[in-house]
């Protein structure tokens, strides 16, 4: 039985460590914030400038001006600071930031990442993206193995446009654990899922990959 | 000390409009937006406008409104998915789109304003959007060079002003509006309180007064909202 998207946001969450201070995308990057292990305090940063990012308002007490970067409302902690974008970014860029987990539309062997535009489809823009894989210094991504059509997320090459060249650490999807090390090694499979077995995932993976099962 | 308050958004805005202009203007979604000065560029009728802004509002909210009209030629900004009409504008090519990196876009505000030319960042490096910019190897790694952004006209908001024009911002309203308040040919800064001027404290003064030409109280809030998420109280989950 494959990880379900909490399983796969409580094996993200199982990543961070005491004292970090991680940047989350949004979907099930998001989730992550729910599965924090016990004695692990770290702070959140948004990219439009809040550091300490706490949770949603109690309904009725929400302010316009305390948003995250997926522009929900979310509350101030006792730690919390602001900046101005640039400042914050200059977090990211000067790799003041632990560890980024993020989605993606594709993954390349070498730790490409693409996520950000379809060709022939409306481009929204990289937002933070390209700045967060660029500049974070553990880079985590979090998605669905395979698209809808039944191809691999997980590929040799990237076929979409790239948001970031050799910038991913590790995969982890509903089937298993990858290790990519930015691509200074071949991909690694580090875990599966419940019931998932090396002759599966193979099959639904198109980058060749060692195997190492921790 | 020159008085740079003006009554009247339109006062504020009176002699710096021209057609085929650069705009910048703060906020991230419409969090931190000079509302009241956009409305006041959408009834001048300037036409062929450059903004330059993180996200280019929401529909019928912040820049949404020059695009309702058709001012927009060309925008510079990191994310543009909140915007139907945008979208709309951008596939039938009415209005042309350069995508930046969000912090990029932050960095060349901020050097446009600080006088630097141009500067080199890993962001961005192999992806479609190095293509055509200078790459530099530094200590091994890859950077392409990304250049500062200036504009004709600087829209920043700010929480408090003084009437020497030194700002203070309110928690994630603060985003891109430091930077563009230092970038713009001329600056102009809508308040959510004029106040009197030795109220701030120097000490808290985010933007100094020398970046600022004008400033303007706006009235009729409250601030839009546009993802309102919440949580139940304690008590209430405890009694359901």
């Amino acid at each position: 039985m494959a990880w379900t998207r909490e399983d796969m946001a409580m094996r993200a969450a199982k990543e961070l460590k005491d004292g970090f201070y991680v940047n989350l995308g949004i979907g099930i990057p998001t989730m992550v914030a729910n599965y924090i292990p016990e004695g692990v305090n770290l702070i959140l940063q948004s990219e439009n400038g809040m550091l300490g990012t706490g949770p949603f308002p109690y309904e009725g007490e929400a302010d316009p001006d305390v948003i995250n970067a997926g522009k929900q409302t979310v509350t101030e902690l006792p730690e919390t600071s602001y900046c101005s974008s640039a400042e914050s970014f200059g977090m990211i860029r000067g790799g003041h930031i632990n560890m980024a987990i993020l989605g993606a539309m594709q993954v390349a062997a070498n730790g490409d990442l693409a996520n950000w535009m379809v060709p022939g489809k409306m481009v929204k823009g990289p937002g933070g993206a390209m700045d967060l894989v660029a500049g974070v210094r553990r880079v985590v991504v979090v998605m669905e193995h395979c698209e809808k059509t039944g191809a691999s997320k997980l590929v040799t090459e990237c076929s979409l446009p790239l948001t970031g060249a050799n910038v991913v650490d590790m995969v982890i999807t509903e089937l298993g654990v990858f290790d990519l090390a930015r691509g200074t090694h071949a991909p690694v499979l580090l875990e599966l899922a419940p019931g998932v077995t090396v002759e599966e995932i193979t099959a639904k993976t198109q980058f060749a990959f060692t195997v190492a099962l921790t | 000390m020159v008085d740079k308050a003006r009554a009247r958004a339109e006062e504020a805005l009176d002699g710096l409009l021209f057609d085929g202009m650069s705009i910048m203007a703060g906020g991230f979604g419409i969090c931190g937006v000079p509302e009241h000065l956009i409305a006041v560029i959408r009834d001048s009728g300037v036409r062929n406008l450059t903004v330059i802004s993180n996200n280019c509002g929401v529909d019928g909210a912040a820049l949404g409104l020059l695009l309702e009209t058709g001012q927009v030629a060309k925008a510079i900004s990191s994310y543009v998915g909140e915007n139907k009409l945008f979208a709309e504008q951008y596939l039938t090519g009415k209005i042309e789109i350069e995508f930046n990196p969000q912090g990029t876009l932050a960095e060349r505000i901020r050097a446009g304003g600080a006088g630097i030319p141009a500067f080199y960042t890993r962001t961005g490096v192999g992806t479609p959007l190095a293509q055509g910019k200078e790459e530099r190897t530094f200590n091994g790694e890859r950077f392409i060079m990304e250049t500062g952004l200036v504009a004709d006209l600087s829209l920043v908001k700010a929480w408090k002003g003084d009437h020497e024009g030194n700002l203070v911002y309110r928690k994630t309203a603060r985003n891109f509006n430091p930077m563009m308040a230092t970038a713009g040919k001329a600056t102009v800064a809508e308040l959510e309180h004029l106040v009197e001027t030795g109220t701030l404290g120097p000490d808290n003064v985010h933007t100094p007064g020398i970046f600022v030409d004008r400033v303007v109280e706006s009235h009729a809030y409250p601030k839009r909202i546009e993802k309102l998420y919440t949580r139940p109280r304690p008590e209430t989950a405890g009694a359901a």
